[in-house]
């Protein structure tokens, strides 16, 4: 039974593409078949992270209204087989993502990949709720900033009340709260807020920590999922969420800040 | 950390008002988002006319709705300013 993820924020800049990117292409490379789809109608931009760009002839709303089918829209990556891109369109107008139109393409994407993960837009307007309104799971994206923190909460309400599980009265959407940009250093300092009072403010499970890093710019710059570079922090941040979500225990990392020197520490940097 | 950060970590760390600040917004979202649809609405126009009345701001009116047992308990909280600056006399 395949299964749907929204990556989720509500406040934008938080991580949600990258972790879509990254996401997606971990659990292709745990051997599942996996796509992704961008949701932001009109900004799109999970293909450049994906480094695709190129090659995108038609979108996700060309399918929707008939112009296209799902085999002509669907772009292959390009590192991983089982791994495909559903890019968003850069034009329409944002009501071109109807309900029904959604809940058909998915429909049709279920029956040959095992996870289909929703790259959401910022805010909690149509495109937001289009792309958590099918989802069985939802990768909640927070910064260790109240804005953010609060935005996460306000999601997490739409998640429980507008999605099609809490319009069925279903089963509730599994949530899994992901921290990313965290600093351990800034934490240590007592300038950012730490995981564990994100954690017991949001009230939902941790998946994982990624901490900020440079080597996410750079994996943008290149336009390969930052999940490649398992020599970064943040790569492996990244893989160690796709182990716990696939129900492996594995434990959390990037919680301290890296030790310094004494003399380091005495004089700062 | 430097010298001067040293000196200066007596002082209260942003990131704990960051967190209280969380905990109050969330409680009272939370509140807005669980309670009859109506509350927000009812919220503002008991404000329109108490503030008829006195000079009040948002947040200094709380109200509540609570189950206890078979009843429903509508309660309503109105911090008046002190000395209340009235704006006419109570009729
Ligand atoms: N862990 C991280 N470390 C450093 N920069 C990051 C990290 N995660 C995201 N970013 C940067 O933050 C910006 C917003 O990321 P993006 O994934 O586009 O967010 P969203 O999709 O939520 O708007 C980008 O410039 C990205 O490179
Ligand atoms: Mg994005």
């Amino acid at each position: 039974m395949s299964k749907i993820i929204v990556v989720t924020s509500g406040k934008g800049g938080v991580g949600k593409t990258t972790t879509s990117a990254s996401f997606a292409s971990g659990l292709a490379m745990r051997g599942h078949s996996a796509v992704v789809i961008d949701f932001d109608v009109g900004l799109r931009n999970l293909d450049l992270i994906m480094g695709c760009e190129r090659r995108v002839v038609y979108d996700f709303v060309n399918v929707i209204n008939g112009e296209a089918t799902l085999r002509q829209a669907l772009i292959k990556d390009k590192r991983l087989d089982n791994l495909s891109i559903l890019p968003a369109s850069q034009t329409r107008d944002k009501e071109a993502l109807s309900k029904e139109g959604v809940g058909k393409v998915l429909d049709e994407l279920r029956e040959s990949f095992d996870y289909i993960v929703c790259d959401s837009p910022a805010g909690i307007e149509r495109g937001a709720l289009m792309a958590l309104y099918y989802a069985d799971e939802a990768l909640v994206v927070t910064n260790p900033e109240v804005s953010s923190v609060r935005d996460s909460d306000r999601i997490l309400g739409i998640l429980g009340a507008k999605s099609k599980r809490a319009e069925e009265g279903a089963e509730p959407i599994r949530e899994h709260l992901l921290v990313t940009r965290y600093s351990p250093q800034r934490v240590d300092q007592g300038e950012m807020l730490g995981v564990e009072d994100i954690r017991e403010l949001l009230g939902i499970p941790l998946l994982g920590v990624v901490p900020e890093s440079e080597a996410v710019l750079q994996a943008s710059n290149a336009g390969v999922p930052v999940i490649h570079d398992s020599d970064s922090s943040s790569g492996q941040a990244y893989a160690d969420a796709v182990a716990r979500f696939l129900g492996e225990e594995v434990p959390m990392r990037f919680l301290e800040p890296e030790k310094k020197g004494f003399l380091k520490r005495i004089f700062g940097t | 950390m430097s010298f001067i950060d040293y000196f200066r970590r007596n002082r209260r760390k942003s990131a704990s008002v960051a967190k209280e600040r969380l905990q109050i917004i969330l409680a009272r979202e939370h509140a807005d988002r669980d309670g009859p649809d109506f509350l927000p609405e009812l919220k503002r126009e008991l404000l329109e006319v108490v503030s008829r009345y006195v000079e009040i701001d948002l947040d200094q009116v709380n109200v509540t709705l609570e189950r206890d047992g078979d009843y429903e308990v509508l309660e309503l909280n109105v911090l008046l300013p002190d000395p209340s600056p009235r704006k006419r006399a109570a009729p």
